[in-house]
């Protein structure tokens, strides 16, 4: 027990949880809404598709941050442009997605060097977060939750009904870009951490298991956050207790497992209606 | 059929809560202009002309059912007066004035499909959109909260739905999502209401009950309404007038003047026979 404490002094573990906290708080918020909006598949593309860009920026020398961020936003504005018609939109964000693992395979191969940056952009990890990474992810995640939090209902309105809040006046299509937008700025920071592979956890997994058990969007949310942070905290520290197994498991084994007696089990009171309202009451006379 | 039109559904309880709406309404008072005027409009949508110079005129608390078959052009020109579509030839005017998007004076309610996410919203929450979901920020620390949720309730209340009001709208029938979205619609105390096929979806009684509550509406508040329905019987009752949309053309009349077969094998450009069987007008002879 007090190797653990002496374990949690370390500057780079407390660095991994003072991000993971800002990461888990951005997450479960944007990973609301992408819920809302059927972008769930966005949510897992995006970054897969920063991975290329992660990949290339490595091939040139570069932050592989900076890839990840150019094409996460350059894919979320694309996919934000191709409309609502859910089909046709997630063939094509497929097609792009395995396009850009293609691209990130083929910097891979081309990349002579060691690229254990590319690999912990895809598995992620707690070592070598920096106090500027932590004040990276902490400015960016203001920013992120500033503009939601001024996007809200707009958002929330043409989340469940683009069509009348395109005709109250709601610019829906930029709401769209912005929103993904603010997803690719959520992954780019999340990526540290959980990796490109599993940021889709934290992205869903609290705002699915939330959308469970609450009954008001604004109690889903701070349900989502809460879960966030347990899945991430606990993460963080199973990851340093064990010592070699990343994080990103912990933490995607934690959402699962909550996940799924909530799905299967408790939740079923959200199925009943009360015995007698006046219109069933009306329908069952006639 | 003319006996039928005489039993309107007309309730004056609610008259005293008439709005006063400080916008324009240039009908109010004076002898009623028109509150919608089409004139020579023509829309064309991906190079396939959906309406092709339509010209009619609609005065203010007039209740018509939009008809025609599939793909006439129904929904499309609900989405003109609207805003959201721009007519490639013609003038619109609504309230003496071009279309425009997020105009208060008009509530409007789409064809409705089940949505997935609703589950984590609440009926209160559905109807609350129309009141400030266009607004920018939270809503979270607005003073008037209580006032807000009055005005909520009254709206379910006037849909007869005030009981669903903390209720999931994913786990609500068909005809209570109706009322939910007639509610909201109602929030911006409109002087137009666009309803697009307000009765897909419902068994017959809760049609009636919906006809019923549209039919109060625009007759305690003046309210026009242009209700987009594929069957005109259960309307026949309630309406004024029909606007019949087919092959991008349009007419408009009393039921009675449009829906005989000279009329439509005129629209449809092909014979058309209307037949009275069992107390109800049918269509036959073009694929409706």
């Amino acid at each position: 027990m007090s190797s653990l404490f002496s374990l949690l002094s370390y500057p780079f573990i407390q660095n991994a949880f003072l991000a993971g906290t800002c990461i888990a708080i951005v997450a479960a918020v944007t990973g609301y809404f992408l819920l809302l909006r059927g972008l769930t598949f966005a949510g897992h593309a995006l970054p897969n598709i920063g991975f290329a860009g992660a990949a290339g920026a490595v091939l040139l020398g570069l932050d592989p941050l900076l890839g990840l961020l150019a094409f996460t936003i350059g894919a979320a504005i694309g996919i934000g442009l191709l409309g609502r018609n859910l089909r046709e939109r997630d063939l094509a964000i497929g097609i792009l997605m395995t396009f850009a693992l293609a691209l990130g395979l083929l910097f891979l191969s081309l990349y002579n060097g060691y690229a254990e940056r590319v690999y912990s952009i895809l598995f992620g990890t707690i070592l070598g977060i920096s106090r500027l990474d932590v004040l990276l992810s902490f400015g960016v995640s203001l920013l992120i939750l500033a503009s939601i939090l001024l996007l809200f209902r707009p958002l929330l309105f043409s989340s469940y009904d683009p069509e009348v809040a395109a005709a109250r006046g709601v610019p829906v299509r930029l709401l769209a870009i912005a929103f993904l937008v603010l997803v690719a700025l959520t992954i780019a920071i999340a990526v540290q951490i959980v990796g490109a592979l599993l940021v889709f956890t934290l992205l869903v997994g609290p705002a699915a298991t939330a959308g469970r058990l609450a009954l008001r969007p604004a109690t889903v949310i701070l349900l989502a956050v809460l879960l966030g942070l347990l899945y991430t905290w606990l993460g963080i520290l199973l990851a340093v207790i064990s010592g070699t197994i990343p994080v990103s498991f912990f933490i995607a084994f934690l959402s699962f497992v909550v996940y799924l007696p909530v799905r299967f089990g408790i939740g079923g009171f959200r199925r009943q209606r009360p015995a007698s309202s006046p219109i069933s009451r009306q329908a069952s006379a006639n | 059929m003319s006996t039928q039109h005489n039993q309107r559904a007309i309730s004056l309880h609610l008259a005293s809560e008439r709005p006063s709406s400080p916008e324009a309404d240039p009908g109010a008072g004076t002898t009623p202009a028109a509150i919608i005027e089409l004139e020579g409009v023509s829309v064309c949508l991906g190079g396939r002309t959906i309406l092709q110079e339509v010209t009619f005129n609609i005065r203010p608390g007039e209740f018509i059912a939009v008809l025609g078959p599939n793909g006439a052009g129904k929904s499309t020109l609900l989405k003109v007066l609207l805003g959201l579509i721009k007519p490639s030839a013609g003038r619109v005017r609504i309230f003496g004035q071009a279309p425009r998007r997020g105009n208060q004076l008009i509530g409007y309610a789409p064809q409705h499909r089940t949505l997935e996410g609703a589950l984590s919203l609440r009926a209160r929450d559905l109807v609350g959109f129309g009141l400030d979901g266009h607004r920018w920020g939270p809503g979270w620390f607005i003073s008037g909260r209580r006032r807000r949720q009055a005005i909520i309730e009254e709206a379910l209340a006037e849909v007869d739905a005030l009981e669903l009001a903390d209720m999931p709208v994913a786990l609500l029938s068909g005809g209570e999502q109706q009322r939910l979205l007639i509610a909201q619609a109602l929030l911006s105390q409109p002087r137009l209401l666009l309803l697009d096929e307000p009765l897909s979806n419902l068994d017959i009684s809760h049609e009636q009950e919906i006809i019923a509550l549209i039919a109060r509406l625009c007759r305690a508040r003046g309210m026009t309404v242009l209700l987009v329905s594929h069957d005109v019987n259960p309307l026949l009752p309630v309406i004024d007038r029909v606007l019949y949309l087919a092959r991008g053309h349009a007419a408009i009349g009393r039921p009675e003047q449009v829906i005989t077969s000279s009329t439509l094998s005129a629209l449809y450009g092909a014979p058309v026979e209307v037949v009275e069987a069992l107390g109800r007008l049918f269509v036959v002879g073009v694929d409706i």
